[in-house]
């Protein structure tokens, strides 16, 4: 807040009133310098952002969870926001990063569905695969990023593919960077949940002859997924600063799409007296 | 001077910290074409990695354009693949246009006035072609970002280039290599197929024991010359145990000119 004099009884500007105690990174503003004049600045940061989105392929389907925190730079600042989004009847979207930029996406994607319905109304028209809505986000993130001014996520689209009977696993950011495997993760996720569902997923699939996980071509039942799925969301609350005990879990099968109710992990927080592996213990 | 050093100095410390964005990214991989007398090699690894992150394991680099003509791309990957896509695009219109696929040349010349477009926001790709030209001869053309390119007998590009181009130079040029007086210096861009994919495999291995961003699994596409035996890469025991080849049916009418795709897996470590 300003406290100078000659700013008394002056009204505050919407963004003074909420920077009242400069809790970062509410005390960041557009630069206001030398520098800052001149051409239009796209170049922007996230500000409330969604931590990891997580996704791994099973039988007969593909699962996606995401927690329910939008933070506010440090602050856990909204608790229940949800960053799974159903778009159609069999495919789901999973977004990390900016929550307006989420926003934005969804009323983009929310239109586009909505005119292809009208289509298939009329018309033998088939509705948008989870491949075609893959596509579509690709190129937005890509046609964003060759403006400079990006759509500051990173995002999992899950779905489940006729054509080729099987699930759909896809990520794509803002940089327009695409890859599809049979486990992702966002973000943090990509260091503490990639290495778990991984590790599970190969346990049972095997590797095949470029390297790519499922040789064996037997996935994870639904049940074993949901667990390793839950697993994960265990550790990334422990280990991930910016998470929170809430999340929901989305399955795309032929059948459709089904978001659950948010859930907790049980957590343990008990004094480690057991634990060894971990600091000075020589024993 | 000293005056306008210590002014902008100052003006270096009272610029504002800004949260940049940037646009462009390494996707590390490693690429690799080597051409022979009536046949033409292009690989690729399949790793795609972005800092010390695997993304995925299996990530294509490698594009079959026509009948006779393959393109790898490295780099960053979004850009690669968006790359590839217009690419294509006009290959598309050039035979709705002509009734004929585009020949090898005039790809290599397209290429890199597509990449000269964008001379001032490049697309950060490093391409290599392989194919056959006109003439029936395999032929390799690198690329830089903005679109310098040459015809050489062999190019490795990407993570592992600065591995891989010292061995190639040795192995396909010839260079350090002594040869008696009665012997002259084979002429490079002659070897067997075997020969070949023999440094061609040996290369990625030994590029991924070295290379944290190499790895996963290997594509390599074998491009045969029009009327060309293909018996020693089909045959049984021609090929290193591991190691599979698939062939690629024609994507137009067909010349006569053959691609097959050989594959195997690296290291995933």
């Amino acid at each position: 807040m300003n406290h100078h004099p000659a700013a008394w009884g002056q009204p505050l500007t919407a963004h003074q009133q909420f920077d009242m105690y400069s809790t970062n990174p509410m005390g960041m503003s557009a630069p206001r310098s030398a520098h800052s004049h001149g051409p239009v600045q796209n170049t922007q940061w996230p500000l409330v952002t969604g931590t990891s989105v997580i996704g791994i392929k099973y039988e007969g389907g593909v699962m996606l969870a995401a927690d329910n925190l939008a933070s506010y730079g440090s602050l856990a600042r909204f608790r229940d926001i949800e960053r799974l989004h159903a778009l159609g009847t069999h495919t789901i979207l999973g977004v990390a990063g900016d929550m307006s930029d989420f926003q934005y996406l969804k009323k983009e994607l929310d239109g586009l569905l909505r005119e292809e319905e009208t289509l298939t109304l009329t018309d033998a028209h088939p509705p948008l695969s989870p491949n075609n809505l893959y596509t579509f986000l690709a190129n937005l993130f890509y046609a964003r990023r060759n403006k400079i001014n990006p759509l500051w996520n990173a995002c999992l689209v899950g779905g489940w593919d006729f054509k080729k009977d099987e699930s759909f696993l896809g990520y794509v950011d803002l940089l327009g960077t695409t890859y599809t495997a049979p486990t992702l993760a966002t973000g943090f996720g990509a260091h503490i949940a990639q290495p778990l569902l991984r590790e599970a997923y190969e346990a049972k699939a095997g590797v095949d002859l470029e390297g790519r996980p499922g040789a064996d071509g037997r996935l994870l039942t639904a049940e074993e997924a949901e667990a390793v799925i839950d697993d994960c969301m265990k550790v990334l609350y422990y280990r991930d600063a910016r998470s929170i005990n809430k999340y929901q879990v989305a399955r795309v099968t032929k059948d459709g799409v089904s978001i659950s109710e948010s859930k907790s992990s049980e957590t343990e927080w008990m004094y480690a007296e057991g634990l060894r592996g971990y600091g000075g213990q020589t024993q | 001077m000293a005056l306008f050093a210590a002014s902008a100095q100052q003006e270096a410390v009272a610029a504002p910290i800004q949260h940049r964005f940037d646009p462009y990214e390494d996707n590390g991989g490693t690429i690799l074409s080597i051409a022979g007398a009536d046949f033409s090699v292009i690989a690729g690894d399949t790793r795609q990695s972005q800092g010390y992150n695997i993304q995925t394991r299996y990530a294509r680099k490698v594009w079959q354009l026509t009948d006779k003509v393959v393109l790898a791309t490295n780099g960053f990957a979004a850009d690669g693949a968006n790359f590839v896509k217009k690419v294509k695009q006009r290959l598309e219109w050039y035979e709705n246009a002509h009734q004929k696929q585009m020949s090898i040349k005039s790809i290599a010349r397209m290429i890199q006035t597509m990449l000269y477009a964008k001379r001032f926001f490049p697309y950060y790709v490093y391409n290599i072609l392989g194919g056959i030209e006109e003439d029936g001869t395999g032929a390799v053309y690198s690329f830089d970002p903005v679109g310098s390119y040459e015809r050489e007998a062999c190019r490795a590009a990407g993570a592992a280039q600065s591995l891989i181009q010292p061995f190639l130079d040795n192995q396909i040029y010839f260079r350090n290599q002594t040869f008696p007086a009665d012997q002259p210096k084979p002429i490079p861009g002659n070897l067997p197929l075997g020969t070949v994919l023999g440094l061609v495999i040996d290369s990625f291995t030994s590029a991924t024991e070295r290379h944290i961003e190499v790895g996963d699994g290997l594509e390599m596409y074998v491009v045969m010359a029009k009327g060309r035996a293909v018996d020693d890469l089909t045959s049984k025991g021609a090929l290193p145990e591991g190691v599979v080849v698939e062939e690629l049916g024609p994507l137009g009418e067909g010349g006569g000119e053959r691609t097959f795709l050989v594959r195997r897996t690296l290291k995933r470590d």
